[in-house]
């Protein structure tokens, strides 16, 4: 047995998370050609690089199938239905900044608030029959926000790319969406609400709590731990 | 966990009781339309409830409870005054805690009276506890009537009191509005610059989607209005705040709230409503001054619920869920009933979690 580290398969994500470890002393890598998925480690023994999509390390790590992984904060908490119990975090690595915010046209000249989003939620409600619509691949984590703000008359329109786009379209007539300078959203003529940030990401080391490990496993994870220097 | 086998056994043990007191037994489609429960709870729905769907038919959800499919068959072809007795599974979706039950069964009871609003809420909260009296079980009651009442008797605009009572069931966000309408609550700057510009859609830029300017003027008008109207008075917000705080034995609850409304005759109907609910159970034997009382008891888990409200708690076992939950719920019927209404009162009871607590009643 050996123990078992998720990584993202391919770009930025899989580059920062290689360069991170490789200051640490330990050195992943993709084995053959670039579209083979297989990695190699060296720099310590027993650590088997898995490489997968950067989304489906949170359903690994819960299911246990990898020991450790890197993603987004936002798609563990996205994902995974009571995170804190299946996941823990070891250490936030400095990169993949994105900060999930909420987005309304810039012309909403009255509307910079959840408290606003919400009376004029309630009055498009009226006036066209139908709830307000945001587009958004994130669900979970915005109906929670929106829930915990009082947030009412509102519905969510799935949105998996394109987002800043659904509201010129007029499929949405606001949005929920990752930014890390805000540039495409201004591009789009929409702003962010001035209480409208729902969570602040970046690329994080998590720990499965749910994968089986052997006293090797265990032993391996301390000595990878001090390499990484975290606690 | 009790067994299937048992927890049927016991469903219907109950429900044949429902029956002898003059229930008409009823079933419902596991299926329901996802639209019609969007339209009444929101999105927020969607976080309770399973939903699944067809190019056919659409979204579905599997039901979340009985009362909604229950009052549209009523309103559909029901005689009155009608009662309704029906055991089944319904279907909670649970992404935080995995110890919650996702799947479970209730035994109801629901009925549908015009003439004596306050003797049906006695008849079914006393069905319930007579039912649960073998168990040890604290009752908990409340009337989210009075508050609503206390909110239509404010000396303020009509469209605060519509953006209150859209939050009654909110009340975090029903407390910020409170604050901001008494002035209490910092004014936000983009609000002040908002309110302060000469010509605020100067500054709006290309105008993209739904929501457009003649909505967006409308609503800075509001906005204005609202600014130059009058705070809500300093007395109002404490009448509405010693409302909210009582808790008490039931007969203690109500000298209470007869002492506030006499500083707020709005609420005396209410008021005068609970205390004919606390006759009628007085008279079917129910001990009111033992009966615990709390004005905001229902506020988060009930939204449908704009009247009475009860749970059955056991209380050696803080980790179950309530054993028996109910309640008014009248507005729910006048949205269903598309221009219809009927005042309707109804209650449930989970059969699994009596088995849990020991055995049958």
């Amino acid at each position: 047995m050996s123990l078992k580290l998720g990584v993202p398969s391919k770009g930025r994500l899989m580059e920062k998370t290689f360069d991170w470890f490789g200051e640490q002393g330990i050195t992943l890598g993709r084995a053959g050609s670039d579209r083979e998925y297989a990695g190699f480690v060296q720099g310590i023994d027993n650590v088997e690089l898995i490489l997968l999509s950067a989304g489906e390390v949170p359903r690994d790590l819960a299911a246990g199938r990898i020991h450790l992984g890197v993603t987004g904060t936002d798609l563990v908490r996205e994902k995974l239905g009571g995170w804190e119990n299946r996941v823990k975090e070891l250490a936030e690595l400095g990169f993949g900044h994105a900060d999930l915010v909420l987005a309304v046209p810039t012309c909403w000249v009255d509307v910079n608030t959840l408290d606003d989003l919400d009376a004029a939620a309630a009055a498009f409600r009226l006036k066209h029959g139908f709830r307000l619509r945001i587009a958004t691949k994130y669900h979970r984590l915005v109906r929670d926000f929106l829930r915990d703000n009082g947030v009412a008359d509102y519905q969510l329109a799935d949105s998996q790319g394109a987002t800043e786009g659904t509201v010129k379209n007029e499929t949405a007539e606001a949005i929920a969406d990752i930014t890390s300078t805000g540039d495409t959203l201004r591009a789009n003529h929409l702003k962010i609400l001035d209480d409208g940030l729902i969570l602040k990401s970046q690329a994080t080391l998590f720990k499965s709590r749910m994968a089986e490990m052997s006293d090797a496993d265990r032993a391996t994870l301390v000595a990878l731990k001090e390499k990484l220097r975290i606690d | 966990m009790p067994e299937r086998a048992a927890i049927r056994a016991e469903a219907t043990r109950l429900r044949t009781m429902f029956e002898a007191a003059g229930a008409q037994p009823v079933e419902t489609s596991v299926l329901q339309p996802a639209e019609v429960l969007l339209d009444l709870y929101g999105e927020d729905i969607r976080a309770r409830a399973y939903v699944t769907s067809d190019a056919l038919r659409g979204e579905q959800m599997l039901r979340p409870d009985f009362t909604v499919p229950v009052v549209q068959m009523h309103m559909e072809h029901g005689a009155e005054p009608a009662r309704y007795t029906y055991s089944g599974e319904v279907f909670r979706r649970q992404e935080d805690d995995a110890d919650r039950a996702n799947e479970y069964t209730q035994v109801g009871f629901e009925l549908f009276d015009r003439e004596q609003p306050q003797a049906a809420d006695a008849e079914v909260f006393f069905m319930i506890y007579s039912m649960l009296s073998s168990f040890e079980l604290r009752a908990s009651t409340g009337d989210i009537g009075i508050l609503m009442a206390a909110v239509e008797g404010l000396q303020t605009t009509e469209r605060r009191k519509r953006a209150l009572m859209r939050h009654i069931w909110r009340p975090r966000r029903f407390r910020a509005l409170i604050e901001r309408f008494s002035g209490r609550a910092v004014v936000p700057e983009s609000r002040m610059a908002l309110l302060a510009a000469r010509d605020p859609l100067a500054a709006a830029g290309p105008v993209i989607g739904l929501r457009g300017l003649d909505e967006i003027s409308s609503r800075i008008n509001a906005l204005r209005e609202d600014a130059a109207a009058d705070p809500i008075s300093e007395q109002d917000v404490l009448l509405i705040d010693a409302i909210l705080a009582v808790r008490e034995t039931s007969d203690n609850a109500l000298e209470r709230l007869r002492d506030i409304a006499v500083d707020m005759p709005a609420i005396t109907t209410a008021v005068d409503r609970l205390a004919a609910r606390l006759d009628a159970l007085d008279k079917r034997g129910v001990d009111v001054t033992k009966l615990d009382f709390e004005a905001s008891y229902g506020r988060t888990q009930m939204e449908y619920y704009d009247g009475f409200v009860f749970g059955f708690y056991a209380e050696n076992r803080p980790d179950l869920p309530p054993v028996a939950t109910g309640g008014r719920y009248d507005a729910l019927t006048r949205q269903l009933g598309q221009g219809r209404e009927i005042p309707a009162v109804g209650g449930v009871i989970r059969p699994g979690l009596l088995l849990e607590l020991g055995g049958v009643g």
